[in-house]
């Protein structure tokens, strides 16, 4: 008995130890650690740091302006493969890790500057998408009724239309160039995050604390602004990030027939499509954007996942 | 009691739910006031109305809900017919409420402080830092434990309890007029909740705040209330002071509640349970509603009981009970 007592009192003193110990663990905190449990998670963030890293530091890393041509200034051939001096390239000539294109500039700069041009496409394309869905996928819900029903069927509609089609059809309208074509792909986008806010925000609607604050005395725009919507965000943060990979991928496509990126532009969808008819000649012009197109895109599908693992609660180990 | 003093006065409240095929009654035709420092219980079973009438009078009835007559009158205002940005001024500032679940009533992601602070700033128009100040105050008021960490976490690092005494912090920061708790301590367990009940009674002392309590437990309404509304099937059954209808309950479904309530150290083979179970709402019978499980009808029984609906009689001060068998015994 007197045993017993003893271990009793050592155990809750340990346990209360352990919870002095314990120092609160902040949500962000908490949200990357789980980040990083995942090995998606990892990966992801750090392709995504690296394309990163590349974008901001490109005028330090590439050798070469991106538009400047090299015709005259070294002695280079057109679409010349690449000339990598530790892989046996004669040391006298200039090195191009990439090779040349068609027009004589590096390839190996074009892509590095090409990396800022997709993640800035991929970055606001979805932030214009999200606002505007948000937005009016929140008001759908918020206010019901009429407003509803005009929203969503405006959302149905353009859903109806396969997404790159809708999005060739308004570049068409709208002339080919890169903000157009971001507009584009943004407004094709839109719907999803409306449909989603617009879920997410009749089940927060319901639950007690907005009532709560109704008998506080919160205004309806209080209420659907820091109640409501920041209570409904989690799901389309994930949608988001899985958005901005296929926003890179749909810029892509559209420069790649033409409608987006205009040339001497270096963007990677461009810069594939432009080349495309010497694969077998000088494959090193689309094997290169090819995988840079890929890299940037996987690691942001891999974060997005990670990311909805970790923000959910029901996945808790 | 003079009528200049009472706070909050509903006047023949009838609220309607609309279904598919027809609309059911969920509070018919009742009548209550409250006065300044005086706490008024309404007790009944689950699905009577306690909490439909409590959302009525705050204006929160759902969409497929609306009041069919009556008046709330709340300083010279009636509470159904002003308008919504009147009302927001009104709600938090003058009449506040509490909820069952403190767990979920709270907004996960705003931080304690800004949370109670933000009562301050719509109602009050402080500055943020004045109204965490303020905020760090009410929570000093209502007893929280290191209120200066608690300022800055989230509701989800409470306990129930905790949370719980924030709500009233939050509910109680404009000093309101009246304070509609629905049920605040049926999530509690026991000990939290006599804290609670001490605290609101003890805040009350203070700030003269009418309380309409909402519970099913007449434990609390023995500790709390000054006066007592019984509910049943959307009509009150039974009003009168907590004394005289503890004491002497005349509505044999007040009786048959007093004696459901298990007695701690009594060995019973089974608890006194009414027998039967409530109409439903759009199924109910002519006459009396609670005919059916009445256990007096036995002994002594009127025609009218299964053909008219009984008013209520008034018995002596303020007491009432709904019932035909009692009108003849005053």
């Amino acid at each position: 008995m007197n045993k017993l007592g003893r271990v009793s009192e050592n155990l809750s003193k340990n346990l209360d130890e352990d919870l002095l110990l314990q120092e609160p663990v902040s949500v962000w905190k908490r949200i990357y650690k789980r980040l990083m449990s995942r090995r998606s998670g990892k990966i992801g963030l750090f392709l995504i740091g690296f394309v990163f890293f590349i974008a901001v530091a490109a005028p330090i890393i590439a050798p070469y302006d991106p538009q400047q041509v090299l015709i005259g200034k070294e002695k280079v051939k057109k679409r010349e493969a690449p000339c990598i001096h530790m892989l046996g390239c004669d040391i006298s000539k200039p090195a191009h890790l990439m090779g040349i294109d068609g027009n004589f500039r590096d390839q190996y700069s074009r892509i590095i500057y090409g990396s800022r041009i997709s993640l800035s496409i991929g970055f606001s394309t979805v932030s214009f998408a999200v606002i505007g869905g948000v937005l009016l996928g929140a008001l759908a819900a918020f206010f019901g009724g009429w407003i509803d029903n005009i929203i969503m069927r405006i959302m149905d509609v353009i859903l109806g239309f396969p997404s790159l089609l809708l999005a060739i059809a308004i570049v068409a309208v709208l002339g080919p160039g890169i903000r157009n074509a971001l507009l584009a792909i943004a407004i094709v986008t839109l719907p999803a995050y409306a449909r989603l806010t617009r879920a997410s925000v009749l089940s927060v609607k319901e639950l007690d604390f907005v009532k709560a604050s109704i008998t506080l005395g919160a205004s309806p725009t209080r209420l659907l602004l820091s109640r409501i919507l920041p209570n409904s965000l989690t799901p389309v943060v994930v949608l988001a990030t899985l958005g901005i990979a296929t926003a890179i991928l749909d810029a892509a496509g559209l420069s790649f027939l033409g409608l987006g990126a205009q040339p001497p532009t270096p963007e990677w969808g461009t810069m594939l499509g432009s080349e495309r008819n010497q694969v077998f000649s000088a494959p090193h012009l689309v094997f290169f954007p090819g995988i840079a197109i890929m890299i940037t895109v996987l690691g942001f599908n891999l974060f997005g996942d990670g990311l909805r693992d970790a923000l959910d609660p029901r996945l808790n180990n | 009691m003079s009528k200049q003093s009472a706070q909050l006065e509903v006047k023949n409240l009838t609220t309607c739910f609309r279904t598919g095929t027809e609309n059911v009654t969920a509070v018919d035709d009742i009548s209550f006031s409250v006065n300044k420092g005086e706490t008024l219980c309404i007790v009944g079973e689950s699905g009577c109305g306690k909490s439909v009438s409590a959302l009525s009078i705050m204006g929160l009835l759902p969409p497929a809900g609306y009041v069919k007559s009556g008046s709330v009158n709340f300083q010279n205002n009636n509470l159904l017919s002003v308008s919504s940005s009147q009302l927001e001024k009104l709600r938090g500032n003058r009449i506040s409420m509490i909820f069952q679940d403190p767990g979920s009533s709270l907004n996960p992601v705003m931080k304690i402080g800004d949370q109670v602070g933000e009562i301050f700033r719509i109602h009050l128009k402080m500055s943020k830092k004045e109204s965490l100040e303020k905020a760090l105050g009410m929570l000093k008021q209502v007893e929280i434990p290191d209120p200066e960490s608690r300022m800055l976490t989230y509701p989800h690092e409470l306990s129930g309890g905790m949370a719980q005494r924030v709500m009233i912090a939050m509910a109680l920061s404009c000093n309101p007029d009246i304070l509609i708790a629905d049920e605040p301590t049926t999530a509690l367990d026991v000990t939290i909740q006599s804290q609670i009940l001490n605290l609101m009674t003890q805040i009350q002392k203070k700030t003269e705040t009418a309380i309409i309590l909402i519970t099913h437990d007449l434990g609390v309404v023995a500790e709390m209330a000054d006066k007592v509304l019984v509910m049943y099937c959307g009509q009150i059954v039974e009003h009168g002071d907590v004394k005289t209808v503890f004491n002497s309950p005349v509505h044999p479904y007040t009786k048959a509640l007093m004696k459901s309530i298990p007695i701690i150290g009594k060995k019973t083979k089974k608890l006194d349970a009414i027998p039967g179970r409530v109409p439903s709402l759009d199924m109910l019978p002519k006459g009396c509603r609670f005919e059916q499980r009445c256990s007096e009808k036995n002994i002594q029984i009127t025609p009218d009981c299964q053909g008219r609906i009984p008013p209520i009689f008034n018995l002596n001060n303020n007491h009432g009970s709904r019932c035909w068998l009692k009108k003849e015994n005053q």
